[in-house]
């Protein structure tokens, strides 16, 4: 009996000990996602003479409900030259962090695609490479053809295959894909 | 003791010659300790030359008795003799129970066999320590996978995940040495955390009936025991060393046990596995290698009036996992899908990379227990600590950094009473106490799993009465409370979109820029019940009926996901509205056990409200790209099925065994199929086996998975940029069926009486076929397992 009562005894105190440890409350630590991409902001300069054209995406709320928000901020002009380059942030860190830093740190392991569609008369090309000399293309030249419109589309491949002939053969994963719809007037 | 047994003996010569003696006792024998049957235990009735010997279900009958008190002695090789004292009126039926003490070393395997423990009104299928053996460089799940009714939901074959009557992960309880494994088994690429090698006996009860462990095993229970440990002096060991050529994998297990007579034992196990990347018929399966080790000690005291252990248990298993399988997008998804062969291949390789996962379980448990005169009680306190790190492909400084970082901890404590209210009617009763607590470091990847704090109360009481030597019936009823005390982070805009701002307000907690922390307090209250019969035809036969209610509280993945799953690329939602699920199970069972052809038929038929899935609802896109939304929801469920089991012995050495499985899930409420039901399969096997030749042991094993032509239509659309199509990503079509060949083989040496040599070797997919599985969450970027040789060697000393 004296076993009985020592057992019983060991299970209130357990129980009294578990119920106890209640108050002990402290709230998590936020979690600021470290690695998203919120923003993407392609900026076209002309060569020559010209307007400035901005084409930017941003997904406050990463992979949350909502869609990304798309302005493209005018038209190309026929026959001109642009020095494009690519800008990434993660908006949802205070001050808002540059990724592209990271990418370009990383050379080996991304690179951007240009595709374009659906009547777009616009070319691409790399400005940039990784240090084996392969493509890196957060720098890229695109020269407006004739009056047309249609998407064009940037997509960031982490770890692709190297050298490749073009999305189809990278392989890698997804990081970014971006469609931007443009008119070349 | 003894001289209670002589004067009982000589009491009992003082017979009465003048009555009517044509009545008859029949009964059962069975041991005290886990209710199994005893065979060939000898009764020697007092005063008479009466002697019978129980039959191999444990049964006697005794003829020519008077209608007066008789003493009975019952002796059996492995247990202590005593005596019984029974009244005769008229045809009496009377169990009686003795002390066995497991001689582990001389226990004989009979595969599949089935006694009564844990459930009495539910068959229990068993699987013995030489069958494990079987499966050493496996995993639990694939040992269990050869019971008829069990399939598994895998990720790759290193992530092996039980899976009973088409009801997986939560449903799916899992009792390890007296401890209710709390090891995360809500993720569906969440293995259960235990050795095979440490396991010497593993029982499966299809169904909630085995009230005394939970109410909440919809799907059913598995119970993992390590050896029993026998009365006496000896010391004994075991090490076994595996070597596949798929994966070009090792493994050795070793075990050492030391017992003395006055029933204190000790015992050792450790295990260490290293497998590199496995392959299928025709490329490496890139990043799928194992690294796991798992070390258990048990000491204890068994006495026939008390006793007491403790066991402890580390399992560490690191595990990689398809790197073609991580993804960025839909977009990627539907090149995997379109894609013959993975989208990335490498050499073979022993290192492991992201995407991977290192879990490490560690459990201990304390069990004390002492007879009384109204029973046995026993007192159990188990810790449980798991955490599990889950590594993705990351980019920058967080690099190598885990993605995902749980840490779970345990505690429950445990009072159980077993007691005979009469000789008929035993009562089980308990009552179960647990506190658990989840902590999430930061990782810098939104949680996945919330922090929390739950707390479990429960109450339970299962008894069975005998009526005669045909009818057992079996009713028990449990009450679980659980409190839930979460801080969960949600991003605003999920917030917003589910109505949370209206419907939760009053757990908001702090609102910050785009996140709003709420502290989710919820109650659940459920209730579980089993009722049952079991009826024994006398010859050959038994029935077994049994109707359970079972309930669960949500899991904190139903209730709390919210955000990308990023080993899987998908979103994933729950709903803090969920309430319990309510399952009834009604589940029939004819068994024939016979020296020529046995079988079992078991169709059940379960029906569950407020059924918890998740499935893709649509797509959500973001500047990554699409990702498919996966959304839990509660619907009413139906699964209906059936197993079968035969066994046909055609001489002495061969024999013939066939199981299949079938089982229907439906969608009550949206009136189409369940996701991930297991298609019909069937497996069929020719065992040779002679005693004579060195337990010679050659058995080919033929397995058929059919396609699963019912499921429900969930593929989606998405837009690609390069061929400015929409495009169906097609991840609802099951694959087709298969068939594998396997071959096992087995040889005994005998060194000396104490130490013996096993040869084992065996193929696995024969011909190499290219397969894929419908419930293996890779099979949309790769071909399963190609052939495996395996090399067996097992010292026992």
């Amino acid at each position: 009996m004296r076993k009985l009562n020592f057992l019983a005894t060991v299970l209130f105190t357990t129980l009294l000990f578990v119920s106890c440890s209640k108050d002990d409350d402290s709230t998590p630590e936020p979690v600021n996602e470290e690695e998203v991409i919120t923003t993407l902001t392609a900026t076209l300069v002309p060569a020559g003479q010209g307007t400035s054209i901005t084409l930017k995406s941003q997904d406050l709320d990463g992979d949350g409900p909502n869609a990304p928000v798309i302005t493209v901020s005018g038209n190309l002009s026929a026959g001109v030259i642009y020095n494009g380059t690519i800008e990434l942030l993660n908006e949802m860190e205070s001050p808002a962090e540059d990724i592209t830093e990271e990418i370009e740190e990383e050379d080996l392991d991304h690179q951007f695609f240009y595709t374009i569609g659906g009547g777009l008369d616009v070319t691409t090309s790399y400005e940039n490479n990784d240090s084996e000399g392969n493509p890196l293309g957060t720098e890229f030249t695109l020269v407006a053809g004739a009056a047309s419109s249609g998407a064009l589309t940037f997509t960031l491949r982490h770890e692709p295959t190297k050298p490749n002939t073009g999305l189809d053969d990278a392989g890698g994963e997804t990081d970014i894909s971006v469609t931007f719809n443009l008119t070349v007037e | 003791m003894r001289i209670n047994v002589l004067v009982l003996l000589l009491l009992s010569n003082l017979q009465a010659l003048s009555q009517n003696c044509g009545f008859t006792l029949s009964g059962i024998l069975t041991d005290l300790h886990d209710g199994s049957v005893l065979e060939g235990a000898t009764l020697i009735v007092a005063g008479s030359e009466l002697t019978f010997v129980t039959d191999f279900e444990g049964k006697f009958t005794i003829s020519n008795l008077c209608n007066q008190t008789y003493s009975i002695q019952v002796s059996h090789p492995f247990c202590l003799t005593k005596g019984f004292r029974v009244r005769i009126s008229g045809d009496t039926f009377k169990s009686f129970k003795l002390e066995h003490h497991l001689e582990e070393l001389n226990e004989i395997t009979v595969d599949g066999k089935i006694t009564s423990k844990e459930s009495k009104t539910l068959q229990e299928n068993t699987i013995l320590k030489e069958e494990l053996e079987r499966f050493s460089s496996g995993t639990l799940g694939d040992a269990l996978n050869s019971l008829s009714g069990v399939s598994s939901l895998n990720t790759g074959n290193t992530i092996v995940k039980p899976m009973i009557n088409g009801l997986h992960s939560s449903r799916v309880v899992i009792i390890n040495n007296g401890v209710r494994m709390e090891d995360q088994e809500w993720g569906a690429e969440h293995a259960p955390n235990i050795d095979v090698n440490a396991i010497n006996r593993l029982t499966l009860i299809k169904g909630a009936g085995a009230l005394q462990y939970s109410g909440d095993a919809m799907g059913g229970v598995v119970v993992v025991e390590s050896a029993k440990i026998p009365v006496k002096d000896s010391l004994y060991g075991k090490t076994l060393f595996a070597s596949n050529s798929n994966g070009r994998g090792s493994l050795i297990t070793s075990k050492l046990t030391k017992s003395y007579a006055s029933g204190w034992y000790a015992s050792l196990q450790g295990t260490f596995k290293r497998f590199g990347d496995s392959e299928a018929p025709d490329y490496v399966l890139s990043n799928t290698g194992v690294n796991q080790q798992n070390i258990s000690v048990k000491v204890g005291l068994n006495r026939f009036d008390y006793g007491m252990n403790f066991y402890y248990s580390f399992f560490k298993n690191e595990i990689g996992i398809l790197r073609a399988s991580h993804l960025g997008s839909a977009q990627d998804l539907y090149r995997a899908i379109k894609s013959d062969i993975p989208l990335l291949i490498n050499d073979f390789t022993y290192d492991l990379s992201a995407p991977k996962q290192d879990v490490g379980h560690q459990l201990a448990r304390m069990i004390a227990y002492k007879r009384f005169g109204f029973g046995k009680l026993s007192f159990q306190y188990d810790y449980q600590r798991n955490e599990r790190l889950e590594f993705d492909i990351r980019r920058g400084s967080d690099r190598g950094k885990a993605s995902l970082d749980l840490q779970l901890d345990t505690h429950t404590v445990l009072l159980d009473l077993d007691t005979n209210l009469s000789d008929n009617v035993d009562l089980k009763t308990g009552l179960m106490g647990s506190y658990q607590n989840n902590y999430a470091p930061n990782t810098g990847v939104r949680r996945l799993i919330p922090d929390y704090k739950k707390y479990d109360f429960g109450i339970y009481v299962v008894s069975d009465y005998q009526l005669d030597s045909n009818w057992l019936f079996e009713a028990g009823a449990r009450f679980d409370y659980t409190y839930m005390d979460v801080y969960k982070f949600y991003r605003t805009s999920f917030w917003e979109l589910r109505n949370y701002d209206d419907d939760f307000s009053n757990l908001v907690v702090e609102k910050l820029v785009n996140q709003v922390l709420a502290r989710p307090q919820f109650n659940y209250y459920n209730g579980s019940t089993t009722l049952g019969a079991t009826y024994d035809f006398g010859g050959d036969y038994k029935l077994f009926l049994n109707y359970s209610i079972a309930s669960r509280t949500p899991n904190p993945s139903e209730l709390f996901s919210e955000g990308l799953h990023h080993s899987a690329a998908r979103i994933e939602y729950g709903d803090l509205k969920f309430n319990s699920e309510v399952g009834h199970k009604l589940s029939l069972t004819l068994e024939r056990i016979n020296e020529k052809f046995s079988f079992s038929l078991n169709p059940f038929i379960n029906t569950i409200s407020d059924f918890i899935l998740i499935e893709p609802v649509g797509i959500n896109n973001s500047i990554r790209g699409t990702f498919p939304v996966w959304e839990y929801r509660q619907t009413n469920a139906q699964l209906l099925g059936m197993d079968f089991n035969a066994s046909y012995v055609f001489s002495e050495e061969l024999r013939f065994d066939h199981l299949s499985s079938m089982v229907k899930g439906y969608d009550r409420l949206q009136d189409e199929p369940l996701i991930n039901i297991p298609a019909i399969n069937t497996k069929n096997e020719l065992v040779y086996f002679n005693p004579k030749i060195k337990n010679l042991r050659l058995a080919l094993q033929s397995e058929y998975v059919f396609r699963q032509n019912e499921y429900p239509d969930t593929n989606f659309e998405i837009y690609i940029p390069q061929t400015e199509t929409r495009e169906l990503v097609d991840v609802s079509s099951p694959p087709n069926s298969y068939h594998l060949l396997n071959f096992n083989s087995s040889i005994d040496f005998d060194f000396s009486e104490k130490s013996s040599l096993s040869l084992g070797f065996g193929i696995t997919n024969l011909f190499n076929t290219s397969y894929r599985n419908y419930l293996n969450r890779l099979r949309f970027y790769a071909n399963d397992l190609g052939r495996n040789l395996l090399l067996n060697i097992k010292f026992n000393y």
